[in-house]
């Protein structure tokens, strides 16, 4: 479902972010603002309108950060209406405090990337004449342990300054019992450090200072692509809420009006809904007639009729006419209770979940500790005497260090997610490409999913519909656009006249001629399709029918997930016969009409017990407790903020395909991933051993390390290359 | 070999001074908008606008 968004024409002074100095800013989301040429024009015109005294897009984010002059009159709606007139639609935008600190973040990592590449680079210019003499090149006792000093007195700070995330992270899983790839990491750096400094004091052969930085280097590059795979889905989530209407207008004292953002509306507050706006809270109607589509609540495609009195639910689009509502419950608190606790519950089950580099590090860290205690052990034992044993000890910590899991899962998952979202399909996790790999049967809803979401005509008399169309151009009604939309451009009724509820009235050709519901025609409704009739005074009446269009290739979707051997069902709100005819379209023969979102959400469960992992793609209210409990999620981008929470995976776009290219690379990741694992296991075996025997020095070391990561990111980058033509 | 002494601080200074001036940029937001400056050089300064 499409949702038209106008520009509101009342006060935005609920987003003016005031500064100390006396001015005020604004942050707008300008998301079709695309090329140098859009930047421009934007920049250059906003900077004209009167107060602002400096207008910055960010092309990267799409956010236009305006600066109001101090003491000049701040007015966002002058802003509103240039981007308005340069053809940009324009969205106030809230930026929250947590996007801030997650920024923080990113920067700590680069800086600490920044640190170790340093340290990496210049213990390196230490290293390689301590590693030529290794070959026999003459290297005195006392060069080389000047050099393993200078090599230790830039190392080993830059290691612990760069390992600082890991060894926070080892700490925090260590005093909740429990042992993360992180304590390995920071176990092998210490020691590494520990084992070169005594070396290098007692005089010995073996510093370990670059390969612990070395080891740092990589890991963080793995870390902040982590970082970034969430940042950019938290921020992109971010955005489209933003787009779907994040303000509420309030009626105040004397029928003035203020827009203000939702989370601000109290109950008894008096809100203003337009038609083509979505209800941003639940209230009662105190006056105005409309019709509501409640189709992403529900299911059901059919308008319903309200009228003063009338109790109707946060999320209803008003088709029609103005409605003002006194809100009865807070946009947290809505009727939309019950269906957060079964989206809580879902997510709780989601966090149960446990990841694959998780699941390696539970048995890697005791295997790798094991090894290398019994080499610390096994060697004093047969006489190599502890300090050796000690050095062969940390060997073997440091070659078997997990980048292939530090790193090469990160890279497969930034690589798969990157790809995805170039195709329109926003990933939200790393954990969710994962458990969309491992799903064998999916489930769709029907209304905004397999179809359009919005009503289409069906066939009709070309001449009955050209009849009509020059007094459906002139409405705003989503059935009369629909009906518009078939008939093409042409000319226009005029003295068109709205009547909310009702229908519209206007003078074609010089009659008099009217368009809307049976009753404003004055004749018997037909049957229980949505309908619209049309008539001029006194003359025949013209009946149209429409019908929820099916996605163009949901069909060829269907059979291309069967051809995958997953299993397909729909699972609807709306009646048996809508749903029948969609399924019959789509070639799905398992199908269940009239499902409350309760059953929705039991039905998944009961594919659980069947030990079926479910894909749930489905965009209403009445789905989000079946996307939080599925073992995967799709929402489309159309779909209510609810259930773009509750789902992992968010495609825009007019067609479904999507939903098969994210399963196509979300296998191919896992491939990837498993593949990476192998080898990093293979790699091991030959390493482990080698280290223990002694056969490994800090060269051997530097050159094994960077080899394996260089081999698992490369394999990283191959996910997802393949196209999906349907 | 004395030359050491010299030549390992003096190179361990200019790799420092290479962190601080990332550090810098880093701090002045130069990674905020890769985009947009890519983009920017393309449009003309603002300044070259008539004053209103």
């Amino acid at each position: 479902m499409a949702v038209t968004y106008d520009a509101p024409s009342g006060d935005l002074g609920a987003f003016l972010k005031r500064r100390d100095d006396g001015g005020a800013s604004l942050d707008l989301l300008v998301p079709d603002a695309r090329c140098a040429g859009c930047m421009g024009k934007i920049e250059r015109e906003v900077a004209t309108v009167p107060g602002v005294r400096l207008a910055r897009l960010n092309l990267t984010t799409k956010r236009l950060s305006v600066e109001f002059a101090q003491g000049g009159a701040a007015d966002p709606g002058a802003v509103m209406a240039t981007l308005g007139k340069l053809g940009y639609r324009a969205t106030p935008y809230d930026p929250s405090a947590a996007a801030d600190a997650h920024d923080r973040e990113g920067r700590a990592l680069i800086l600490a990337i920044a640190v170790a590449g340093f340290g990496v680079m210049n213990t390196m210019m230490f290293s390689v004449p301590l590693w030529a003499g290794l070959f026999g090149q003459e290297l005195g006792p006392a060069t080389r342990t000047v050099m393993m000093w200078f090599s230790g007195v830039v190392g080993a700070p830059c290691a612990l300054y760069a390992g600082m995330p890991f060894f926070r992270s080892a700490w925090r899983s260590l005093k909740a019992r429990r042992a993360n790839m992180d304590v390995p990491i920071s176990i092998g750096v210490l020691l590494t450090l520990v084992v070169s400094f005594s070396e290098t004091v007692l005089g010995g052969r073996d510093a370990y200072f670059d390969a612990a930085v070395s080891l740092l280097f990589l890991l963080l590059i793995g870390r902040w692509l982590e970082h970034r795979l969430r940042a950019r889905a938290s921020s992109a989530a971010a955005d489209l809420l933003a787009l779907q209407s994040p303000t509420a207008t309030l009626v105040g004292e004397g029928d003035a009006l203020t827009v203000a953002p939702v989370s601000q509306v109290r109950p008894g507050d008096v809100l203003l809904v337009r038609p083509g706006e979505r209800l941003p809270v639940d209230g009662r109607v105190v006056d105005g007639a409309s019709e509501l589509d409640n189709s992403l609540l529900t299911g059901e495609t059919a308008p319903v009729a309200v009228g003063a009195g009338e109790v109707c639910r946060a999320g209803a689009l008003n088709l029609s006419g103005l409605l003002r509502l006194r809100a009865e419950a807070r946009s947290e608190d809505s009727a939309l209770a019950a269906i957060a606790r079964l989206v809580e519950l879902g997510a709780q089950s989601k966090s149960r979940y446990v990841q694959l580099a998780d699941k390696a590090a539970a048995i890697y860290v005791p295997v790798v500790h094991t090894v290398a205690l019994l080499t610390f052990a096994g060697g004093w034992f047969i006489g190599l005497g502890p300090r050796e044993a000690l050095i062969r000890a940390a060997a073997v910590l440091i070659v078997t260090c997990p980048c292939a899991l530090g790193l090469a899962v990160p890279a497969v998952q930034i690589t798969a997610s990157a790809r995805l979202f170039r195709r329109g399909v926003l990933v939200k996790s790393g954990a969710a490409l994962e458990r969309l790999a491992e799903v064998d049967h999916v489930v769709f809803d029907k209304t905004g999913v397999l179809t359009e979401g919005r009503p289409r005509l069906r066939d009709t008399c070309p001449a009955a519909l050209a009849m009509a169309a020059p007094l459906a151009r002139a409405s705003r009604h989503p059935l009369a656009h629909a009906l518009a939309e078939a008939a093409g451009e042409g000319p226009l009724a005029v003295d068109v006249v709205e009547h909310a509820g009702l229908g519209v009235e206007g003078v074609i050709d010089g009659r008099r001629a009217r368009l809307g519901r049976a009753g404003f025609l004055g004749v018997e409704s037909h049957g229980s399709e949505t309908e619209l009739w049309f008539g001029f005074d006194g003359d025949l009446r013209v009946r149209f029918t429409f019908a929820d269009a099916m996605r163009p290739d949901a069909a060829r979707v269907v059979a291309a997930l069967r051809k995958r051997g997953l299993g397909v069902e729909v699972l609807s709100g709306d009646l048996e016969g809508p749903v029948a005819r969609v399924a019959e379209l789509a070639g799905v023969d398992a199908w269940q009409a009239r499902r409350t979102p309760q059953e929705k959400a039991a039905r998944i469960d009961a594919l659980r017990a069947e030990g079926k992992r479910v894909l749930m793609v489905g965009d209403g209210l009445n789905d989000a407790g079946a996307l939080a409990k599925a073992h995967a999620a799709i929402a489309p981008g159309t779909a209510l903020e609810a259930s773009q929470n509750a789902a992992d995976l968010v495609f825009s776009g007019e067609v479904l395909a999507p939903v098969v290219e994210a399963l196509d690379v979300a296998r191919d990741a896992r491939a990837r991933a498993l593949e990476n694992f192998g080898f990093a296991a293979l790699y091991n075996l030959v390493a482990a051993p080698a280290a223990m025997l002694g056969f490994v020095n800090p060269f051997v070391a530097a050159i094994a390390m960077s080899g394996s990561s260089l081999v698992v990111t490369l394999n990283a980058l191959r996910t997802g290359a393949r196209e999906w033509t349907s | 070999m004395d030359i050491l002494m010299f030549l390992a601080p003096f190179s361990l200074g200019l790799g420092l001074m290479a962190v601080a001036a990332f550090w810098w940029t880093l701090r002045r937001g130069q990674y905020e908008d890769p985009a947009g400056d890519a983009a920017r050089i393309l449009v003309d300064d603002p300044e070259d606008r008539p004053l209103a």
